[in-house]
């Protein structure tokens, strides 16, 4: 089996500044970290208007506020790398660079929908993009994400699985069954715990012993399986996108590593939420002091990366596009009858005999 | 290559000798050949799980596997079903041909979230966009005085959930053909095995069974015959054929379907059966509520209802916890005798065989 020994607690355990050593990208990279942040940021808010409109049903959990995570990650991967997450995952098919109409109108449960309507807001999937979704039960995909790395040290493709998860999926007894395996067997994973602060109403200090409202170090969990790790600003894209470069460097040579994103999420949980359970001015705060979205706004105009005029027509642009997006994912097509009983198994026979009861499409 | 799939007729798993003897080959060889051969065809198919490799396999299945294969196929596991499980599903998704092995099924459980939310939902979930060819394979039903936690059959468990196909063979040409076509297959496939089947011998195919591949959901009639039809599926087929000899000297001539999988059913060759001799008898290792004998009844309810001359019988496992004691064990299974009674009482004749002892009631 490949791979190399883990590096030295020692080492890991004070390489948790190196996110502070920030990458210099190039000013078109800059704008474009902006543009997609701000993407997400609007598809979101648009998303929470379409379910107000009745429009989406069951659960919608929204990104806002964590946008620098995803797209920090994602442009530190490459094209053979992959990427899993949970249910919060309408960003990382956007960062992915799905079709906003394909996401948004697979939240509306319609034909055209990235999933065809039957998955809906939290099974979202790109696999041609190395999107494996799109999980709806806690922490099942940290075990998922470690099997997709094994098969890129199986088939030597050279890629990492950057598995997401939160602080919540942090106390699944899963997460450590696979940090040990992956561990053992050297897999190029790299584990990103999106650390928001709130697992659905219950702060991370309620739910993770050991951690604290200063330090949260869930990333530590992982020393007792010799995988080193760090903690991140996970409200700034470019800290996000260096501590990703050189983590992966890590899973490649060497196998898992972790990042423990500090982000905070704007909204509820998810749509039902309320968020009684943490103050105004704490989320106030956060969204004045510490936006991503706002950071690399100053900062393409501090660096002469962009000029106002410049960044005016991107966010003119993206809402334009989101706006476009939600029309058309609530006036689509809904799926037919006759979808119902496809892709429950890859060869059609094996399917219930119910299929043949159900009338065929009607076209529009 | 020999492909069943298009060619009929099906090769028989009758354990029952011909003129010339057979080569006879055990569950536990057939299964281990299986997964040789389709590791040899496809480099994408490797063996996970717990003592799979360097103590040779907890069953010894995977008996000489890691010497083939080496350990980058043959891969042992920490004692840890769900990690192992997601990570299984995981390299599913992304390209490879997984066989899961679980010490025992009920062990499964731990995993079970995997197997049903994992692998057999992504694909309708997703559109169609992820696949997930995996196998989770190993023992499942009763050993031998181990207890309840060690003794529970999962075939109603899985059977009941679109997504996943579940096979469950009796014989070891059964065995091999459907391990081989479940490893090929684009599906997630639960392969339910048996502890007490492991040593035994069957015969196999009079040529080369090579490259045997059989058909998933087709049942199999391993007796013919015209009064009663008796169902069953894994060991309880044994079973089934012993009840049958022994139903044949009080003059009821017994057909035995050995059911082989549970999903996709083959409701088609129960129908068959059933129009012939009007009546069903059930036999089933695991509990009665819910379980398989319950879907074939209503089935044949709702399909076979005018062919029915008595309402269809189960007899399965009692409604307990698998017991310790040797003689409430025995109390609690299914047994010959008891599937012998069975068809007496559904045929409407006394029991009178002396081998199995007393009356029907």
């Amino acid at each position: 089996m490949g791979g190399g020994k883990a590096s030295s607690r020692k080492a890991s355990a004070s390489s948790h500044k190196k996110s502070q050593r920030v990458k210099k990208v190039s000013a078109e990279r800059a704008v474009f970290l902006f543009r997609r942040m701000l993407e997400i940021r609007r598809f979101e808010e648009r998303a929470g208007q379409v379910y107000g409109m009745g429009e989406i049903g069951g659960f919608c959990h929204l990104y806002v506020g964590q946008e620098a995570v995803v797209v920090g990650v994602k442009d530190a991967l490459e094209e053979q790398d992959s990427m899993i997450t949970g249910y919060r995952e309408h960003g990382h098919m956007l960062a992915c660079g799905v079709s906003p109409k394909d996401v948004m109108s697979e939240l509306t449960g319609r034909a055209s929908g990235c999933s065809g309507g039957k998955g809906g807001s939290m099974h979202l999937f790109a696999p041609d993009a190395g999107f494996y979704g799109g999980h709806g039960i806690v922490g099942a995909q940290v075990p998922l994400g470690t099997g997709i790395a094994l098969r890129h040290l199986y088939e030597e493709t050279g890629g990492v699985c950057a598995t997401f998860f939160g602080d919540g999926a942090s106390n699944q007894g899963q997460v450590y069954e696979a940090f040990n395996i992956a561990a053992l067997w050297h897999l190029p994973v790299l584990y990103i715990i999106e650390n928001n602060r709130y697992g659905m109403g219950t702060s991370v200090q309620r739910a993770a012993a050991g951690t604290t409202q200063d330090g949260h170090r869930l990333w530590a969990r992982g020393r007792a399986y010799g995988i080193p790790g760090e903690e991140v600003d996970g409200m700034d894209v470019l800290a996000v996108r260096s501590a990703t470069l050189n983590a992966l460097e890590h899973c490649r040579k060497r196998g898992p590593y972790i990042l423990e994103m500090e982000t905070y999420r704007y909204r509820g949980h998810s749509m039902s939420d309320p968020a009684k359970y943490r103050t105004k001015e704490e989320v106030q705060g956060m969204r004045e002091r510490h936006d991503a979205i706002e950071r690399q706004r100053s900062r393409l105009l501090q660096e002469g990366w962009a000029s106002e005029d410049e960044i005016k027509t991107i966010e003119s642009e993206v809402r334009d596009t989101m706006k476009a997006a939600a029309e058309f994912a609530t006036t689509a097509a809904l799926p037919c009858a006759t979808a119902l009983y496809e892709d429950v198994y890859a060869d059609a026979a094996a399917a219930a005999d119910g299929a043949s009861n159900l009338a065929p499409c009607v076209a529009d | 290559m020999k492909n069943l799939l298009s060619s009929a007729p099906l090769p028989s798993a009758s354990p029952v000798a011909e003129e010339e003897p057979l080569s006879q080959q055990s569950v536990r060889e057939a299964l281990r050949d299986a997964m040789a051969e389709e590791m040899r065809r496809d480099s994408r198919v490797f063996l996970m799980g717990e003592e799979v490799a360097h103590y040779q396999g907890a069953y010894k299945v995977s008996q000489g596997l890691l010497e083939e294969f080496g350990e980058k196929r043959v891969r042992d596991t920490p004692i840890s079903e769900i990690g192992f499980s997601g990570i299984g599903v995981g390299a599913a998704f992304s390209g490879l041909r997984p066989i899961v092995e679980f010490m025992t099924f009920n062990f499964a459980m731990q995993a079970i979230d995997h197997i049903i939310n994992s692998a057999a939902k992504s694909r309708y979930m997703s559109g169609g966009l992820l696949r997930c060819p995996i196998v989770f394979r190993g023992p499942n039903g009763v050993a031998s005085r181990v207890g309840a936690q060690h003794s529970q059959c999962y075939a109603s468990w899985y059977a009941h959930c679109p997504g996943l196909k579940v096979l469950a063979p009796y014989s070891s040409l059964d065995a091999k053909g459907l391990l081989k076509a479940a490893i090929r297959d684009d599906n997630p496939v639960v392969f339910l095995e048996h502890e007490l089947l492991y040593g035994q011998q069957f015969p196999m195919e009079r040529e080369s069974s090579d490259d045997v591949i059989l058909p998933m959901g087709k049942a199999s009639v391993v007796r013919t015959g015209a009064d009663v039809t008796l169902v069953a599926f894994s060991r309880m087929v044994g079973f089934c054929l012993q009840a049958a000899e022994l139903l044949r000297k009080d003059s009821i001539d017994c057909e035995v379907i050995d059911l082989r999988s549970l999903r996709p059913l083959d409701s088609a060759c129960l129908l068959q059966s059933l129009r012939k001799t009007n009546r069903m008898l059930v036999v089933e290792e695991g509990w009665g509520f819910a379980g398989i004998a319950s879907e074939i009844a209503m089935q044949m309810n709702e399909r076979g209802f005018d062919w029915l001359d008595a309402p269809v019988m189960r007899i399965t496992a009692e409604d307990v916890p698998l017991p310790y004691a040797s003689n409430l064990e025995e109390l609690a299974l299914p047994s010959v005798e008891k599937i012998c009674r069975g068809a007496m009482e559904l045929c409407n004749k006394g029991f009178s065989n002396a081998r199995a002892g007393g009356s029907a009631s």
